[in-house]
């Protein structure tokens, strides 16, 4: 199991080349990359911000308990942190499991458990401003169908 | 000494993101009367609903005891992905 929080871009292929590589009892690898969207313009950064130290030791138990409740034989979690421009990716997540069911079950659960209980903020900037973004009630209700 | 961190919008509310408090505050309710008195608008902040606070990176609900050197942050709804 793997978390990492980086300023730096990402490359998702390669991320899920390697973590696919060198696997002999995996039966089903999914994968998750999230991207920054432009907004129609309105956006032309997102910044994300997290509390090191201690957003990446929460995170870290999210995925440790996705790990035992889907029997996962491995867990990746990238997020980038910083300034992230529109089209490039902002996380990647990856499970492994003997069988699919597990592995797209683990990285949903995990996709809802970062968009809303992660501790992370998202601001956005445009050519009207920034604004902080909030979870919506569709992310919480989201969050909410895995406890 | 009590270090404090605000995070997202809080921070830019009330225009820092750091702050080092001596003499310390005994508890968490004390530090968020002192930090009202210097600044009402973020004290009404850091009351609202959903925001969250962390001593010594651990989630706190309610009052708690601040020991010398603590690390209180403080959190507004999260936001990933």
């Amino acid at each position: 199991m793997a978390v990492r929080l980086q300023v730096e871009p990402f490359e998702p292929g390669a991320l899920l080349s390697a973590f696919s590589a060198g696997r002999r009892e995996t039966g089903a690898v999914v994968s998750f990359t999230g991207l920054a969207r432009a907004g129609g313009g309105a956006v032309t950064t997102l910044t994300l911000e997290a509390y090191p130290g201690f957003t990446d030791v929460e995170i870290a138990r999210i995925a440790q308990d996705a790990q035992a409740r889907f029997s996962l034989d491995d867990v990746l979690v990238v997020h980038r942190i910083g300034v992230i421009a529109p089209g490039e990716a902002i996380v990647f997540v990856a499970t492994a499991a003997a069988h699919r069911r597990a592995a797209f079950e683990a990285a949903d659960q995990l996709m809802d458990y970062l968009k809303s209980r992660a501790p992370f903020w998202k601001k956005e900037s445009g050519p009207d401003g920034a604004r902080w973004i909030e979870p919506t009630a569709r992310d919480l209700t989201d969050a909410a169908r895995w406890d | 000494m009590t270090r404090v961190l605000l995070f997202g919008r809080l921070s830019d509310l009330a225009g820092w993101r750091m702050r080092e408090l001596d003499p310390p505050p005994a508890s968490l309710s004390a530090l968020r009367a002192r930090l009202a008195e210097a600044d009402p608008a973020l004290g009404e902040a850091l009351a609202a609903a959903g925001v969250m606070a962390a001593v010594d990176r651990v989630l706190v609900r309610g009052d708690a005891a601040l020991a010398t050197g603590a690390e209180v942050a403080f959190m507004p709804p999260m936001s990933g992905g």
